[in-house]
């Protein structure tokens, strides 16, 4: 278990050096007019040029490359070239939002899915009908378009929700759980319709295994089987399910909080892009590839501990 | 599990190729959400076509003076937005880039993930392992913030978005392609083009990618849907082009007047949705379509004539002094065409206490699908189409009583009847230690405490011929031999002194040494049990070493039934003899033997004949 966790550690920084790296040269190839763009049309060519050297934008790619890698190896990702604030300041103040939307989003999809995903696999009939309807509208409609609806009905017209804006959980509990609940409600519909899906076809395939047959052969009660063996058979492939789904809502959360103005990594991600503010970019890009590696790693490790088979190999 | 595949038709998948040449497109035109994704999908590709020529204005003519214009002013269907720009018409243009754009996305993906898939799958090697790993990363990416990067990096722009989107879809096709392709390498079919000579390239042309073209067709369907939602938001985030009118742009636009003209965010909502909605639709559909199971409607239960009521009724007292009673025993499954597929008919036989039945036949008999039925755990899909099963005097399966029999079953299953499975290794949950899964029924089923049932699980394991019980108690399926997990299997059946064992095939799946020793382990625990047995076997030489009488089953109906030694010595019937020569020639009995008995028996036997119909 031990050489288990450890490959799996190896392979997860290796991930994240590689895709970081890329990263990297990929923005800061591109960033040649960025001293421009951060005084404006009116400085002149000297200053510009004065703005290049304090970015370090003259010296060699590589050598910049270098420079950021020992930075961040000790968890400094530089400043922002636009208001000079510490990148890791700006995201750390910000991650506590999309993690609360994506943490309780996965858990939600993880209770419901389970649920439904078991109820459509063993009753099939009319349950497992309303299954496949509700995915497929759950997949036809865009997340950010189910966010818009949702806005549009709830908060505008009806006045239920705050359409937008954010309230820190230690200011005001109740306006937290407010402002957070359309974001995650337009978040989980298509999280739990397309994870129900997954569960329900791994439970099915479990289901049809001939060690269930046996095990209903030795007088062990449905409900002990199903709970106990089906529902462990079929959890690897669910967590795997849900991790896919975690990573993808990384990327959903920036028009989601676009949508709902909330002050997360997403938007943070959003505005660098559009501003070319490229440390604050490279910041957010390091710090979710972490995020999906930590992911990746927990998941493994639950599937290795619910699997014996897997540990080994 | 081997028989009832042989048997079992119901999910069976037609060829690929076949199904997809046998009208597919047919089938998607027999449902209604496949037509009418369809009907979406002609509509928006005749729109992005002739958009641009019909679209009754300019759609980037602002007109500040006629701005927000509800739907029908000023020939206006649609309206104008804040810009006084035509909405029906930027919708109308709004299609081509929608579907270029997706166009891109699945093409990329295609040239990526195919080529590579099929290598991957095809020369498995460092090259698939490099390929697998590149897909695992590519896949642990978010494609938004990674298009954000690409986009801070490489300017606002729908074809260099979207590209880099299909390499991030590539996994999808990369997967399926290698999965489909590795497991159609070994196929015979591929290994005979390859003998002939063909190279490589053509075997991958040929045959392979005529394999996964269908699922392809899917996985790309599904992959233009979602690269339209992404290219969507991506422009709704402002990322997009900004001088082409897209679905995107003109959500964003009315997402910003959202207080004032709501309206304005509902038809690209609604194009979107719709568009992205159809591919996904269209992709299930096509699923479906190929996968030709329309859905088998649950069989009424058999309306039972009244001549077979009284044939039931009549059959029941006489059954209670056998241990087990299996009479006119009928087991079908029922078809998408509304009629049923019987694989057992008309079997009757009866195990006293302590005997051992054998019953005898090749592969696709029907012996399983009667065993199963015994133990009442019969697939989902099979029904009893008629007869009855009493044990002991219980009653447990009439016709049409599915509901009734498990509820009876239940209660002996595990009790006073066990069940000993054919493949060792599928048989055990991997996921649970193997003193796990004996302890556990004894505590449950039986009432034992936890000690107790610990100390009669290795006992038993002992019993069964395992060495060192502790080990083995604490190993997980994965850890121990085949032979040794039919041991494990045997003491689990054993565990609660069961009346009646059903042993299906328990030695076919072990080597011939480890068969030997499991035999004389299941004669040995017969006589110390004293148990009646059923034992299904294609192998007379297992039924002579073990039986004391014998059932002969061919095509799911009984040829001849008596005393083993009876049977061994004259076999009445021919099937029985073609069975005895078969093993005394050394041929192995697992081949299908209808080819000489046609030719030498014209209609000579009547079961026999009734039995093909």
């Amino acid at each position: 278990m031990v050489s288990f966790i450890f490959r799996r550690l190896i392979s997860g920084v290796v991930v994240l050096f590689v895709v970081s790296s890329l990263t990297f040269f990929l923005l800061y190839f591109s960033a040649t007019s960025v001293a421009r763009n951060i005084l404006g049309e009116s400085a002149t060519q000297a200053q510009v040029h004065a703005k290049e050297a304090e970015l370090g934008l003259d010296q060699p790619l590589i050598g910049r490359y270098l420079n950021w890698l020992g930075g961040a190896i000790h968890g400094d990702f530089g400043a922002s070239w636009f208001t000079s604030r510490p990148v890791v300041e700006s995201i750390l103040n910000r991650l506590p939002t999309t993690l609360s939307i994506v943490l309780i989003t996965i858990v939600i999809a993880a209770v419901l899915a389970t649920l439904f995903g078991v109820a459509a696999a063993v009753r099939r009939g009319w349950v497992d009908r309303v299954l496949q309807v509700v995915s497929i509208g759950a997949a036809a409609v865009p997340q950010f378009v189910v966010a818009i609806v949702l806005v549009t009905v709830f908060a505008i017209s009806l006045h239920l929700f705050p359409a937008t804006g954010y309230v820190p959980f230690q200011t005001n509990p109740g306006l937290w759980a407010a402002s957070i609940a359309l974001p995650i409600i337009a978040l989980a519909i298509g999280t739990v319709a397309s994870t129900a899906q997954q569960v329900r076809s791994a439970v099915i395939n479990v289901l049809s295994r001939d060690y269930v047959r046996t095990l209903r052969s030795r007088g062990l009660a449905p409900r002990e089987i199903l709970f106990r063996h089906v529902l462990r058979g079929a959890a690897p492939a669910g967590l795997t399910v849900l991790s896919l789904q975690f990573i993808g809502m990384l990327g959903g959360v920036v028009v989601i909080e676009q949508i709902f103005a909330l002050p997360g990594l997403g938007f943070l991600a959003l505005q660098s892009t559009t501003q070319g503010d490229m440390p604050v970019l490279m910041g957010v890009v390091v710090y979710i590839v972490i995020i999906v590696v930590v992911v990746n790693l927990l998941v493994d490790l639950a599937v290795g501990w619910l699997n014996p088979k897997a540990r080994v190999s | 599990m081997t028989e009832t595949l042989a048997e079992e038709p119901v999910g069976r998948v037609e060829t690929p190729d076949r199904a997809a040449r046998s009208g597919v497109f047919k089938r998607l035109l027999t449902n209604p959400l496949g037509v009418a994704a369809l009907i979406i999908l002609a509509i928006v590709v005749l729109a992005g076509i002739f958009g641009p020529l019909v679209a009754p204005f300019d759609p980037n003519h602002a007109d500040l003076v006629n701005a927000l214009k509800a739907p029908g002013t000023d020939g206006h269907l649609l309206g104008t937005d804040s810009a006084g720009r035509d909405v029906l018409s930027r919708l109308l243009v709004g299609a081509q880039s929608t579907l270029l754009a997706a166009a891109l996305a699945a093409i990329v993906a295609l040239l990526v993930g195919l080529p590579t898939g099929l290598m991957a799958g095809y020369f498995g090697g460092w090259f698939d392992g490099v390929a697998s790993w590149c897909t695992n990363v590519l896949m642990s990416l978010p494609a938004i913030i990674i298009l954000l990067a690409v986009s801070a990096a490489l300017g606002r722009s729908v074809w260099i978005s979207m590209t880099v989107f299909g390499i991030l879809m590539s996994p999808g096709i990369f997967r399926l392609t290698r999965t489909s392709v590795q497991a159609v390498r070994n196929e015979l079919y591929v290994d005979a083009a390859r003998v002939a000579g063909l190279s490589t390239g053509s075997i991958i042309g040929r045959h392979i990618l005529f394999v996964v073209r269908a699922p392809l067709i899917i996985q790309t369907s599904i992959v233009c849907g979602i690269a339209i939602a992404i290219q969507a938001a991506l422009e709704f985030l402002g990322l997009g082009d900004p001088l082409t009118p897209t679905w995107g742009v003109m959500l964003n636009e009315g997402f910003i007047n959202i207080y004032t003209s709501p309206i304005l965010a509902v038809w690209p909502g609604l194009a979107i949705s719709l568009t992205v909605g159809s591919f996904v639709v269209l992709g299930n559909a096509l699923r479906d379509a190929l996968e030709d199971s329309p859905k088998v409607k649950r069989a009424k239960p058999v309306l039972l004539t009244p001549e077979k009521t009284e044939m039931l009724s009549l059959t029941q007292p006489a059954a209670s002094d056998h241990l087990l009673t299996v009479d006119r025993l009928g087991v079908g499954y029922p078809q998408p065409n509304g009629k049923t597929k019987t694989v057992v008919s008309d079997v009757s036989f009866h195990v006293e206490r302590g005997e051992v039945l054998g019953i005898v036949g090749e592969s696709g008999s029907g012996k399983t699908q009667t065993a199963f039925s015994v133990l009442g755990l019969l697939p989902a899909e099979a029904e009893i189409t008629g007869g009855s099963i009493v044990f002991d005097g219980i009653p447990l399966v009439s016709a049409g009583g599915e509901r009734l029999s498990q509820g009876r079953l239940s209660q002996l299953r595990g009790k006073r009847i066990a069940y000993i499975p054919q493949e060792p290794m599928s048989n055990l949950d991997p996921n649970f230690t193997i003193g796990y899964q004996l302890v556990r029924p004894l505590t449950k089923v039986l009432g034992m405490s936890k000690r107790d049932a610990r100390g009669r699980a290795l006992e038993l394991l002992g019993i069964v011929g395992i060495t060192n019980p502790q080990r083995t108690f604490d190993a997980y399926p994965h850890e121990v031999s085949g032979g040794m997990a039919q041991r494990v299997l045997i003491a689990g059946a054993v565990s609660c002194n069961p009346d009646l064992l059903i042993a299906d095939e328990p030695t076919t799946a072990l080597d011939v040494t480890v068969q030997a020793e499991v035999l004389e382990l299941l004669r040995d625990l017969q006589s110390r049990f004293n148990m009646g047995v059923v034992l299904v076997t294609h192998n007379f030489g297992v039924v002579a070493d073990l039986c004391d009488r014998v059932v002969v089953m061919q095509h799911g109906r009984v040829v001849e039934s008596g005393d083993v030694r009876d049977i061994l010595r004259a076999p009445s019937q021919t099937y029985t003899k073609t069975l005895l020569a078969a093993m005394l020639e050394g041929k192995t009995p697992m081949t299908m033997l209808s080819v000489p008995e046609q030719e030498t028996l014209p209609a000579e036997s009547e079961t026999e004949v009734e039995a093909v119909r």
